[in-house]
């Protein structure tokens, strides 16, 4: 377990490289003492071996995603744990592109990296993951994570924080100690909320607690736009990232969560 | 109908069968209103009517106990169903208990929705911190296709009440079954959607369900046929663990029982506690071979 006082975390980067070279950016201005990647490298933007040269490049520590899990497995879909026909439709396409356009090279050292990681910060214990301690592709959305829920996630795995991203939306619940779950958002794609803006977390420990601060990460999403467009990716996507609405892989957001966003 | 279809208990098919485990108890059902509804549809595979008590109505208590242990093991999400919930006198107090430890739903025939209704709906929905899901089951495009199957004249209240609820902004989550003729292609389903969206859901959210052969379907189509079993199989763990009853059960006002499918099978019952039925379950019934081969799950 290594022992850090304020860390940077990068939710899922859905090939979003301009993101992550922004995102890497404002964490080292903020002085952050590490960064980390919890998985889903590529997917639903264009070029998926950028994101992961900017990763090795900065030699950010990172787990796997489902993403990293099939590609490095050869599975034949992202096992991103939809169930709803349109949403694997489109979940499909995006699997199908990054998987045609990762390097066999970078797909084998997918294959070799945790699913899970343990940091402490200022005393409290860290359990990263990327969908939950128990799934890689289980969603954790805020309106239908409870805190019951959490506290047994908490004992069952033996931690005070879970550190987890995969719904692509940024949240955190935790209780009067700071235990509790923080998903960190995404940075591929915005968080539903019409601005196109991508997030990243920061937590920091301080007197015993950790706080957690979610930064927001402007980027050029014209330019990653007009690519994913060059690559023939779905208008869909590329609508999303102009827009900041989602427009595909809607049908598994819970009831306020859908309710927040435009589709 | 009623005359028609005799209520017998549910029995395991012949043979030697895999057996489920309970992997975490994520999911807890409330059969609020037993087996008394308002309508007597045709494909019920729990043949529920205004005079079936084969399941009584669950009282207030025994909802906020099963709660109360609920959150001791960490129960992720809640499901109320029936019958009609919305008969059940205590329902209010009920959800409101509910959306005060986790995320909600209940399944309506959408028949008794009124704009009051709706509008507590509303504000219990926005008073929790948790999601809260009404779904509503229609069978069709048109009156001709759904007052068949859920009785006549139900057509035009169940958009009423779908309308109620757009109105005051709870949007729905839509259930069909495979009676609905095409719903369960791709054609069908995105017939169903624009559909949706024309009678006032902006945002459609749809579920297509299998029909289970028993109950009154077993009278108004078919019952199972005889090799429609799991007798024999041999089920991977990921096979097992998509099982909805590694992961729920289901609290009735007689005790709780393995899943929502099963309530009228007395070899289904496991306990009284939710705590006493967290153990395995062998899948002797013909209604397992549809959640197997379907990939059915009752929650949405």
């Amino acid at each position: 377990m290594r022992d850090v006082t304020r860390v940077a975390f990068l939710g899922g980067i859905y090939s979003n490289y301009l993101a992550l070279e922004a995102a890497i950016r404002e964490a080292k201005k903020r002085g952050v003492d590490q960064i980390w990647a919890l998985g889903d490298f590529g997917a639903f933007g264009p070029h998926p071996n950028r994101s992961v040269e900017i990763l090795r490049e900065h030699d950010i520590p990172a787990i796997q995603g489902n993403y990293e899990e099939s590609l490095s497995t050869n599975a034949e879909d992202c096992h991103c744990g939809y169930t709803d026909p349109r949403d694997n439709h489109y979940a499909q396409i995006s699997y199908d592109y990054t998987f045609e356009n990762t390097a066999s090279a970078y797909k084998a050292w997918m294959g070799t990296l945790p699913k899970h990681a343990r940091l402490e910060l200022d005393g409290q214990r860290l359990l990263l993951c990327h969908g939950s301690p128990r799934t890689i592709n289980e969603f954790l959305w805020r309106s239908n994570t409870p805190t019951p829920f959490i506290e047994r996630m908490l004992v069952e795995h033996d931690t005070d924080l879970v550190v987890c991203t995969h719904t692509g939306i940024h949240w955190e619940r935790r209780d009067d100690r700071g235990r509790g779950v923080v998903n960190v958002g995404a940075l591929g794609r915005p968080a539903n909320d019409g601005r196109t803006n991508v997030w990243f977390a920061i937590l920091t420990g301080q007197g015993g607690r950790v706080d957690v601060e979610f930064v927001p990460v402007a980027y050029d999403h014209h330019r990653l736009a007009r690519e994913m467009s060059d690559e023939g990716l779905p208008d869909e996507f590329v609508e999303t990232i102009e827009t900041g609405w989602w427009t595909t892989c809607l049908e598994i957001l819970p009831a306020k969560e859908r309710a927040q966003g435009r589709y | 109908m009623s005359q028609l279809v005799q209520i017998r208990p549910l029995m395991p098919a012949e043979g030697t069968f895999p057996t489920v485990p309970m992997n975490a108890l994520d999911t807890l059902w409330f059969q609020v209103a037993g087996t008394i509804c308002n309508l007597e549809c045709t494909h019920c595979f729990i043949s529920c009517s205004p005079q079936n008590h084969a399941h009584e109505m669950m009282t207030l208590e025994q909802v906020l106990t099963y709660l109360d242990e609920a959150k001791q093991l960490g129960v992720r999400e809640y499901y109320f169903t029936g019958g009609e919930p919305l008969m059940n006198k205590s329902i209010y107090e009920m959800f409101e208990a509910s959306l005060a430890q986790g995320p909600t739903s209940f399944l309506t025939n959408g028949v008794l929705i009124k704009d009051k209704v709706a509008e507590r709906l509303k504000a219990l929905s926005d008073a929790s911190d948790y999601s809260f899901d009404v779904r509503i089951s229609i069978d069709g495009y048109s009156a001709a296709d759904n007052d068949p199957i859920r009785g006549a004249g139900t057509y035009d209240r169940i958009l009423a009440g779908i309308e109620a609820l757009a109105n005051v902004g709870l949007n729905p989550v839509i259930t069909v079954t495979e009676v609905c003729g095409d719903a369960a292609t791709r054609a069908g389903r995105t017939r169903f959607l624009d559909f949706l969206k024309k009678i006032g859901l902006s945002q459609p959210r749809l579920k297509i369900l299998p029909l289970l052969r028993m109950g009154a379907e077993e009278h108004r189509e078919r019952g199972y046929h005889r090799w429609e079993s799991l007798a024999g199989a041999h089920l991977s763990k990921d096979e097992l663990s998509a099982l909805q009853c590694s992961s729920c059960r289901i609290a009735c006002a007689s005790g709780v029982y393995v899943c929502p499918i099963l309530i009228d099978a007395p070899g289904a019952r496991m306990g009284d506690t939710l705590a006493s039925t967290l153990r395995s379950f062998p899948l002797e019934y013909q209604a397992c071979f549809t959640c197997h081969a379907e990939g059915l799950s009752c929650a949405t």
